[in-house]
Formats: structure tokens, C-alpha cells, sequence
């Protein structure tokens, strides 16, 4: 039986999202199973959970790399020749298109949205740090530095 | 010489901590508050600044607040919104980071004028630092007696915590966010009712930007008559303006509201980079209209952009030089788009995909006869049609875009290629 997600606390379903994030970093990505454990916790349909995951950005339902690499391309980086620029390089260098993780399951490669640093421009974000006035000699110091952690 | 008032403590070292804000005069308006203030006359002289709101639409501050029942047996919440994700647009993350306890203290004002007794950030996920400088700014204030019960003897009670987005930048808008904070997808609420009647878990609730917040402190310190003084009749106080793209200096300047767009670019943001001519200007984010270089001298204030055809919206300037193809910069933007609308309302949903795809196709080389007319029918289809003010937004710098340079895109249909690529040697 599904339970009734109106009769449920609302302020237990406020979790979700947090569970969500601690799911994800116990499992890597959202699993099914990590999913449906976070359901079950809640008291919420599967369903439900399936689609705040996908709704929200941040959330990975793929497995990804060691390192997810998000460039940023918005207008900002664009015009002072960020985005494809930096796309690039990074495809050349990791030999991956965009999507894709490195055959050594470090890196992925992915483009998101406006980062906020419009003013530090191009700006990129490797799991949960920023990086600001990124260029090609910057990049390759950071794909070394995180490279080193793993010899 | 401008006083800065919001950014006055970014330049000193450990500005975020609550040793450095108290020390430069912190946390001394709410004590007054507390002791001298009956929530009325707070709301009363927060009314009296003329306080607009800082994240994009302007509603004057004072009379969100008195929309709030007065009722103390109405359960009432406070959001602060630190959702910042408009392209262009980096202020938020600066107050944040650099001086949290500002923000905090306007949350608390803010929370004892309309009686409530929990408040919740909702901070973008990607503002990792951020989260962390929020959590430990309200430790801080929980362990000085700011918040938490009986806050400095006065019998007003406050619970404040943060919660972290997870990557939707239409939880910015107030309902989305509050749907956002109940646990449930960022899609927005059909409006009215209000969040002021009907918010999160159906109480009142007052949704703030945190720039807003942080303008309360220096009200309440310095004085209505004061804030007035600065900025226009209309537009009162300090703004803090983000300028980014083809300009020398790029960063953030607090300034008066009012400044014009001429002395933003030219005198404090040093003018253009590599000395090229300018070509357009968006001046309140990716949402708002853009503006030509015949229109420096329009002021940054709310009514005077409004009669330039375009908003102040959050005050981020992205300037755009000669070389610039507005045809690519239009498609960038739209990217941004298509790929935040929630997929609530059909004409924002399906309407930026559309549009999206005329651009990458223009951009291409392979745009067809008609495709300039196509992208204003659908912009104008979105228009008006949707729940929130995002597929208004969504269809702006197209149809701004296509008004001011409307040549360039029947260049890019008719030689197949970039009209500013073509002009260069």
C-alpha cells in the first residue's frame, strides 16, 4: 500500500532533500536501492523520490567520476572567452566529450549554468569547490594536483 | 565619496566572523529593536526607508511585511532567499561570504516585526562555501544569545537554520522555494494567494533576498530619513551592482540606486576592456531587456529602467562589446532557459526548447526565412502565460535582442554566418 503523503508530517518530507544528498554520498550516485531506501525512511512513494532526483540538478542518477568537472557556460564566461574554450581543452586533455568519464573513472566532464562568479570569470567547479579566472595553465596545475591523489 | 554601507566590512580580514561585525558596530539594532521597537514601528520605519527588494522585482520591503496577519496565534515563518543563480549575477554569494552576520540580524529584525519564530536559509547547493560560512555565522549568534529563546531578555524567541538547494534556479522564486523547502520539486505556486497568507505548510510566510535583509540593520541604526537619503525618491538606498563581461574591472560596486549606467561602466568598472566600443548592455541580469550604447545614460534605479523598456532586476550588468554576436550571446542566454524551467508551465517548458533551437540553428548556418518572426510569435506566447515571472524573463532577450538587432539575425538567415564574424578582417 502507498501511504498517503498528505497525512505524512510535512516537516518529515522537508528532509528529502538532505536524505537525498546523504544517500548520494553514501552510494556514490542515487541507486535504485539508495532511492528506495530513502522512500522507505520517509514514508514516501518511490516514485516521488525518483522525481525530486531527477528534478534537481545536483543529484546524480549516473555513476560518474572521481571528480566531476562542471564548466560553467554562461554568458558571462562566454564573453570573455570562457565556456567553449575551456570545454574544449578539457575534452582534448581528458580525451572525453561532454557526458563522458575518463577511461580511469576520475573525471567526467560535464557544462552546467550560471556558477555565480560572473565578476571571476570562466569559473568551473570540481565536486564541491569552485575554481575562478580559469585557464589553460590552471587547468592542467588542477588535473595534475588531483591526478597526484591517486598514483 | 559614497559611504559604503552593505560591503563596508568586505575589505577587512576575517570580515565574516561575528568578532569583526560586532566590533564595526554589529548587532547594536537589535537590542534597540528588542527594547525600544513594538514590531509596528519596525515595520513602521522600514516603511518609511522606502526599502525595495534586492532580489528582482522591487516590491517595496515594508509593505510585504504588513501583508503578514497580526495575529499572534498564526503561525508565521521567514525564508532567505540565498537561492542566487540569475546569470550576470554574484552579489548574494559575496554578502554570504563575506559578512553573514549582517543578514542574520536583519532576519532576526525582520522576524520580530512580523512575529515569527522560526526562520529558514535556503541556499543554493552550489554555494558550498556558503553553507558553511551560514552555519557557523548562526552557531555564533545561537552561542551570543542572538537566537534561540528568549533572545537578550526580551521574551522574543527565534529558530534559524539553513537548508541547502540542490541545483534548480527556479527556487529563487518564492514559491518555488518554499515548495522547494517542504521537500517537494521547485515548481512554482499559482498566484494569489500569496506567500504573506499562504506560504510554507500553508502559513503566512515572508520570502526575503538576503540583500534585502542585509540593508535592515543600517535602517534601523541610522535611521529612515537617512536610508532615504540615498538614491532616488523612488528608488532609495544602496545597491550592490555586479559587472561582468568586456569591461576592464569586473566585480562588484556598491553604489547609490540612481547611479547611471555611463558612470557604472566607465568610472568604477574602468571603462571597456582592450578598449573596444561598447555594444549593448543587459543591465539587471539575464532576464531583464538589454540596453544599447545610446542608453548609458539611462540611471540605475527601478523607474528609470522601467522606462527604458527593461528592469533593474538583481543589478547585474553584463556588458557586451563590439565583437559580440548577438545572435550567440541570445543562444547562450536561452540555454540557460530551457534548461532551468521546471516543466510546469507548458509555454515555458516547451516555448525556450523552441526557442533554443532556432538560435542553435541560426547559429549554425541554418536558419530559415521566417525564423526571426517564428522566435517572436513564441516569445510572445510565453509571455503572461505562465505561473511565475520566469517565462516573462525567458522571452526578453529575445525579443529585446531581435528589436535592437534585428539585422544581425536576418544576416545569419540569409549568408549563413555571423555578421560581427564577417566584419572582421
Amino acid at each position: 500500500m502507498q501511504p498517503d503523503v498528505k497525512l505524512a508530517d510535512p516537516a518529515k518530507r522537508s528532509m528529502l532533500l538532505t536524505a537525498l544528498y546523504i544517500a548520494q554520498e553514501q552510494y556514490g550516485y542515487l541507486t535504485k536501492d539508495a532511492i528506495e531506501r530513502v522512500a522507505k525512511r520517509l514514508g514516501l512513494p518511490v516514485t516521488d523520490v525518483y522525481s525530486m532526483a531527477s528534478f534537481y540538478t545536483l543529484y546524480r542518477t549516473k555513476a560518474t567520476g572521481r571528480y566531476v568537472l562542471q564548466v560553467c557556460e554562461g554568458l558571462s564566461c562566454h564573453l570573455v572567452g570562457g565556456a567553449d574554450r575551456l570545454v574544449d581543452y578539457l575534452c582534448k586533455k581528458l580525451r572525453i566529450k561532454v557526458g563522458q568519464t575518463t577511461e580511469d573513472g576520475l573525471f567526467t566532464l560535464q557544462t552546467v549554468q550560471c556558477l555565480a562568479s560572473c565578476g571571476t570569470s570562466p569559473a568551473m567547479r570540481v565536486n564541491d569547490a569552485l575554481y575562478e579566472n580559469m585557464t589553460a595553465e590552471k587547468v592542467d596545475e588542477l588535473l595534475e594536483t588531483l591526478r597526484g591523489y591517486h598514483v | 565619496m559614497f559611504e559604503k554601507v552593505l560591503t563596508r566590512n568586505f575589505s577587512l580580514p576575517r570580515s565574516e566572523t561575528i568578532n569583526v561585525y560586532m566590533a564595526n558596530g554589529g548587532y547594536q539594532a537589535l537590542p534597540k529593536v528588542l527594547r525600544e521597537y513594538p514590531p509596528e514601528k519596525v515595520i513602521k520605519t522600514v516603511t518609511a526607508s522606502g526599502l525595495r527588494g534586492r532580489g528582482g522585482a522591487g516590491f517595496p520591503a515594508g509593505r510585504k511585511w504588513s501583508f503578514l496577519p497580526k495575529d499572534a496565534d498564526v503561525e508565521k515563518y521567514v525564508c532567505v532567499n540565498t537561492d542566487e543563480g540569475e546569470p550576470g549575477t554574484f552579489k548574494d554569494r559575496e554578502l554570504v561570504e563575506k559578512d553573514p552576520h549582517q543578514i542574520i540580524e536583519g532576519t532576526i529584525i525582520a522576524s520580530y516585526a512580523v512575529g515569527a519564530h522560526r526562520a529558514f536559509v535556503y541556499i543554493r547547493g552550489e554555494f558550498f562555501l556558503g553553507v558553511k560560512r551560514w552555519i557557523k555565522a548562526i552557531d555564533d549568534a545561537y552561542a551570543k544569545g542572538f537566537l534561540g529563546k528568549n533572545i537578550l531578555d526580551s521574551g522574543f524567541s527565534l529558530d534559524l537554520s539553513v537548508h541547502r538547494g540542490a541545483g534548480a534556479y527556479i527556487c529563487g522564486e518564492e514559491t518555488a522555494l518554499i515548495e522547494s523547502l517542504e521537500g517537494k520539486r521547485g515548481e512554482p505556486r499559482m498566484k494569489p494567494p500569496y506567500p504573506a497568507s499562504v506560504g510554507l505548510w500553508g502559513k503566512p510566510t515572508l520570502v526575503h533576498n538576503v540583500e534585502t535583509l542585509a540593508n535592515i540593520p543600517h535602517i534601523i541604526n541610522r535611521g529612515a530619513k537617512w536610508y532615504k537619503s540615498i538614491g532616488t525618491p523612488k528608488s532609495t538606498g544602496p545597491k550592490i551592482f555586479c559587472i561582468s563581461g568586456h569591461v576592464k574591472n569586473r566585480g562588484i560596486f556598491e553604489l547609490p540606486l540612481g547611479v547611471s549606467l555611463r558612470e557604472l561602466i566607465y568610472e568604477h568598472a574602468g571603462g571597456m576592456a582592450f578598449d573596444k566600443q561598447l555594444k549593448a548592455v543587459i543591465p539587471g541580469g539575464a532576464s531583464t531587456p538589454m540596453l544599447t550604447a545610446e542608453q548609458l545614460d539611462t540611471t540605475m534605479d527601478f523607474e528609470s529602467l522601467e522606462a527604458a523598456g527593461t528592469m533593474l532586476g538583481t543589478g547585474a550588468v553584463m556588458v557586451m562589446n563590439e565583437d559580440t554576436c548577438m545572435v550567440d550571446a541570445a543562444r547562450r542566454l536561452m540555454r540557460f532557459f530551457a534548461h532551468e524551467s521546471c516543466g510546469l508551465c507548458t509555454p515555458c517548458r516547451t516555448g525556450t526548447q523552441r526557442m533554443l533551437d532556432i538560435l542553435e540553428r541560426l547559429e549554425h548556418g541554418e536558419g530559415k526565412p521566417g525564423d526571426v518572426e517564428r522566435l517572436e510569435e513564441i516569445a510572445r506566447g510565453i509571455q503572461g502565460l505562465t505561473f511565475c515571472p520566469m517565462g516573462d524573463a525567458a522571452a526578453n532577450p529575445v525579443l529585446s535582442g531581435i528589436k535592437l538587432f534585428r539585422d544581425e539575425y536576418e544576416y545569419h538567415i540569409k549568408n549563413k554566418r555571423c555578421a560581427v564574424a564577417a566584419s572582421r578582417p
